[in-house]
């Protein structure tokens, strides 16, 4: 639960600093620590067990049918990433509170930050991978949100975009990934997953599965090619950079990579494509960063080019490399995250990130640039510090590799990428702090507050005492960490500074040599640099993708939206037609089956010949409209006696009275439509149409007729066996209704909600204008209220509320029930409205229709919740019997409160959508009146 | 009876997919009530054709006919109630907004009132 609860924290936590937000920017501030802190204190007693190579579990079922649990792991690997973002996030959220201004909104920047924490936690802490890939995406949406945090600025919006993009492209392929995965291994635990490596690799889909799972990882940390989506997120507040870009966004995909290193790993295929990628990733990465003049897009470069040295690590894919590749995240995260926040002070103080105006800053910030200075130079894996140790295991991995294989480039390439890492750290500080003096500055820099300076002092600290003393510090995380990682015994390795003379030592001196003679000789450099790849950008080809993505969808739209309902409906109409005709060319099966048939006796014939006239003549009269409708009353008059007929009393006492609702409503609709439709000209189109329903017509009826003449299984059997015992009802309608499926019938009364209130959102404000005689020219009857239907229907009104509620009741064990209730209910009332009109029935009734709609949902609902109370599954219902004396035995269901629930969401929303109607009528008698 | 009963069904569908393919407001509501009333017939037919067999458990049934197409039924013929009070409204929100009764709200030459 712990796991769970921690994860759940930051969630919870952001609306909790949206509202501390509105007592201060403080208030804010210390909320996003405290439940970062919280997060934190809540696993940290956990940590000892990790750190011991434990690994927890914690379960609970989620859709258990789909092999979805909500399952959280914390391992040494998790264990480290979980300190990671929450330690970091903490120096974060402290740091934000001095870099953001007083225009800038704190509530929402703390609460896009909680959520993003909440969502990288989720998915380091995940045993369960489509569980992890929620969280992936999550960690997509909010970084969105964060990147877009100055949302009036273009750039912002644009790298936001783009970074949702390809990383949503990439969660996509991810998803795809995963399924094929846990399709090879029969579940998406990590456990199951690890236990059958062996299986996994020799699997068919072993590689389509990897490439998927290698997009989404390579989208997410940057990979060559999608690593321009990171230089453009550099739009967001620096503290955001600091935090997405060196512990937790792009680290997302290196910990996917370690994650499933002991199941994915070790074949040649993983070999080429993740060494492959890492490698150019790591070389584009550090010779672009050297050419950037703006600081944070060096430092992002740079990420891009760290990033691609861990993920060549773990494709090297022996236990040393991921050994060092776990290494050199932690030490990244650090010096990264220093060196970020550094910029932003520096912007901060000096209003500007252009390399080519700050100079000479040493003698504003001399503090600052310490610290940025002992940053930078572990960047560059200066000897003493953090870098140093894990470059000096990558330098030495590569030899090594490169020894067994014969070859020189890698080492060579390596070098080279290292080279070019001192080049732009020293880039970083010589341009930045010396080098002249400052040009044309917005503002004359100044050490920046006090606290503002602390996040970078603690992790500077840390880079430091990670490089001298690598044993007492790091040691034991790391071995926890990696042992998770390989989820084998750790190889044989040594962090110390010195490991003698040996290839990996050359190297980083080579490197440092290399570095400072590049920077040296920068001016050409840069001057070629501008003549060729300068204009280089994949944007551009990122753009042009995107351009065209629109086009083709416009055009697509354009194609089949052709924003006329009569065409769109043709379209569907003969998308169906072709559906339903398929199976008919699969192969020659009889139209008629074998069982025997009912025998046809003449009353039905009657009826069914009086149906068939009665909608051809609605058909043929449609146009004369108030004829149309009363043919059409015949229709439905006669299909609920085929419900009677055919054993089915519910349906018809429902389809009767809803017969009656709808002509009315249509009726009240009829007065304010044209009278004399046009007449239609299109003969083809007649015809075109006339073919089509013909068409429909025979292909439903013959359909019908080839299922009605074969025999079936039915599962009603169960509902029929447990009506009573189950439900405590007779009338298994109704129980099915209110029982078995509630939850249905829950939705079902909503969606009638939904449908009355959006009525009465259109009616509001309506003008209609309506013309004042009739088609032949007559006036309308001056007597709107006619005395006789007016004291007749209130005579009527007693009884018929009488039967509703006695069909209510009755319901359970008889025909009837809510639905049937509430629309005779409905009928009574609507009698009255017709008779007196709404005036005398608002000076009656308090009108207000919405209250009786939400009091039956709430009903529905607490009913279904009130089973939760005696530990059932929701909509459980319970039934008892009391003995009352004079009436007998009386049964009481809990459902039946449930159809209470039901009847009032009937009778509210068929009167809101009548009385609104009638209201329109209304307005037009009163005017006509004056 | 099914003959009689399958003929009902096709008959009702044509209708309704006749009328709804009108181009006026009124006549694609009265089809979408016929289709209503075919598709319900559809579904409740699947559970075959029973005379005096209603699901109400008694001890003197003979026997039960199906009730499960019987209560998807019967919320269907609710909800088709809901969705017609609503294509209607919107027909007359239209027509206020657009000065016609087309379903395209068009006011094309050959469908214009006269």
């Amino acid at each position: 639960m712990t796991i769970f609860l921690a994860v759940l924290l930051p969630f919870a936590g952001a609306a909790l600093v949206a509202l501390a937000a509105r007592s201060g920017r403080s208030p804010a501030a210390w909320t996003a620590g405290a439940v970062t802190a919280a997060s934190l204190a809540l696993l940290a007693p956990l940590f000892p067990l990790a750190g011991a190579g434990e690994t927890l579990i914690q379960q609970y079922d989620w859709v258990p049918s789909l092999g979805l649990d909500l399952a959280f792991r914390l391992d040494g690997l998790a264990m480290l990433f979980a300190g990671l973002i929450l330690g970091i996030g903490l120096l974060i959220v402290l740091y934000a509170r001095y870099y953001l201004s007083e225009r800038d909104s704190m509530g929402r920047f703390y609460a896009y930050l909680m959520l993003f924490m909440g969502s990288m936690l989720g998915i380091v802490l995940s045993e369960n991978l489509i569980q992890l890939l929620v969280f992936w995406e999550l960690t997509s949406l909010s970084s969105f949100l964060l990147i877009s945090y100055w949302q009036h600025r273009e750039e912002a919006r644009q790298g936001a975009r783009m970074a949702l993009a390809v990383t949503g492209m990439g969660g996509f392929a991810l998803l795809g990934g995963f399924l094929l995965l846990g399709h090879i291994v029969g579940s998406y635990n990590l456990s199951d997953v690890f236990a059958s490596a062996d299986h996994i690799r020799a699997h068919p889909l072993y590689v389509p599965m990897l490439l998927l799972i290698l997009l989404g990882v390579f989208t997410k940390s940057a990979q060559f090619p999608f690593h321009f989506w990171l230089p453009h997120a550099m739009a967001a507040p620096t503290p955001v950079s600091a935090y997405l870009h060196s512990a937790t966004m792009v680290k997302a995909g290196v910990f996917l990579l370690a994650r499933l290193y002991p199941a994915l790993s070790g074949t040649p295929e993983w070999f080429w494509l993740v060494s492959g990628a890492g490698l150019a990733t790591l070389l584009i990465g550090a010779y672009t960063a050297l050419f950037k003049h703006d600081l944070k897009g060096l430092l992002a470069y740079s990420t891009i080019s760290h990033l691609g040295l861990i993920t060549l690590l773990f494709g090297l894919s022996t236990p040393l490399a991921a050994v060092a590749g776990v290494f050199h995240v932690i030490n990244h995260a650090t010096f990264k995250a220093s060196l970020f926040m550094a910029a932003g002070i520096i912007d901060h103080e000096a209003g500007t990130r252009d390399m080519r105006r700050l100079h000479g800053l040493w003698k504003f910030m001399p503090y600052t640039a310490t610290l940025a200075m002992v940053a930078a130079a572990a960047m560059a894996g200066v000897p003493l510090l953090n870098g140093f140790l894990s470059k000096e295991m990558f330098f030495a991995e590569a030899a090594h590799i490169a020894e067994g294989q014969g070859g020189w480039l890698l080492p060579a390439l390596v070098t080279l990428a290292g080279a070019l890492a001192v080049a732009y750290s020293i880039r970083f500080i010589h341009d930045v702090f010396f080098n002249g003096e400052p040009v044309d500055l917005p503002r004359t820099p100044h050490e920046p507050p006090r606290w503002m300076k602390a996040p970078v002092e603690v992790l500077v600290v840390l880079c430091v005492a990670v490089g001298v003393a690598p044993g007492l510090t790091v040691a034991p995380l790391l071995a926890a960490a990696a042992g998770a990682t390989l989820q084998a015994p750790l190889p044989d390795y040594h962090l110390a500074l010195w490991h003698g003379l040996n290839p990996a030592l050359a190297m980083s001196a080579i490197a440092l040599a290399a570095g400072v003679a590049i920077y040296a000789m920068r001016r050409p450099l840069f001057a070629l640099q501008e003549r060729t790849f300068e204009h280089l950008d994949a944007r551009r080809l990122y753009n042009a993708l995107i351009r065209t993505l629109y086009a083709l969808s416009r055009a697509l739209t354009r194609l089949l939206d052709t924003g006329s309902l009569q065409r769109q409906v043709f379209f569907l109409l003969i998308a169906a037609l072709a559906l339903g005709f398929t199976p008919w060319f699969d192969g020659p099966t009889s139209l008629s089956g074998t069982q025997p048939g009912l025998p046809l006796d003449p009353v039905s014939l009657l009826a069914g010949a009086t149906l068939i006239l009665a909608s051809l003549a609605t058909v043929w009269l449609h146009r004369q409209r108030f004829v149309a409708l009363i043919t059409l009353g015949v229709v439905g008059l006669i299909v609920s006696l085929a419900f009677v007929k055919f054993s089915a009393p519910d349906l018809a006492l429902t389809q009767l009275s809803v017969e009656i609702v709808t002509i009315v409503l249509l009726l009240l609709a009829l007065y304010f439509l044209p009278q004399k439709p046009a007449r239609e000209h299109d003969l083809g189109r007649i015809w075109r149409d006339g073919v089509v329903a013909l068409v429909a017509g025979a292909g439903t009826g013959l359909l019908a007729w080839a299922v009605l003449t074969r025999p079936y299984d039915t599962i009603a059997g169960y509902f029929l066996d447990n009506s009573v015992s189950g439900g405590g009802g007779t009338n298994v309608v109704n129980v099915i209704l209110v029982d078995f499926r509630g939850y249905d019938t829950l939705g079902e009364i909503t969606v009638l909600a939904l449908a009355g209130l959006g009525i009465y959102a259109l009616l509001e404000n309506l003008r209609l204008d309506a013309p004042d005689r009739d088609a032949a020219g007559r006036a309308w009857n001056p007597d709107a209220h006619p005395v006789i239907m007016a004291t007749l229907t209130q005579l009527l009104l007693p009884l018929a509320l009488l039967v509703a509620a006695f069909i209510l009741l009755r319901g359970h064990n008889l025909p009837g029930g809510g639905f049937i209730a509430g629309l005779v209910t409905a009928v009574a009332l609507i009698m009255q409205y017709l008779a007196h009109g709404g005036a005398h029935m608002r000076a009656r009734l308090s009108g207000a229709t919405q209250p009786v709609i939400a009091a039956g949902l709430a009903l529905a609902v607490f009913t279904g919740l009130a089973s939760w109370g005696f530990e059932h599954p929701f909509l459980t219902s319970t039934f008892g019997h009391l003995h009352w004396p004079v009436v007998g035995d009386f049964e009481l269901a809990s459902a039946m409160v449930f159809d209470l629930g039901v009847f009032l969401v009937v009778v509210g929303a068929t009167l809101l959508i009548l009385v609104n109607l009638g209201a329109l009528h209304d307005s037009r008698i009163r005017k006509a009146a004056r | 009876m099914e003959a009689l009963v399958a003929l009902v069904i096709g008959t009702l569908t044509a209708c309704g997919v006749y009328l709804t393919l009108r181009g006026q407001t009124f006549p694609v509501v009265l089809g979408l009530t016929f289709l209503s009333y075919a598709v319900n017939l559809f579904i409740f037919v699947m559970g075959r054709l029973a005379v005096g067999m209603p699901p109400v458990i008694s001890s003197v049934a003979s026997g039960y006919t199906d009730p499960l197409p019987q209560a998807l039924v019967l919320t269907a013929i609710v909800i088709s109630f809901g969705m017609t009070a609503f294509v209607i409204v919107l027909a007359l929100k239209a027509r206020a907004e657009l000065g016609n009764d087309h379903v395209d709200g068009l006011n094309r030459e050959e469908d214009a009132p006269r």
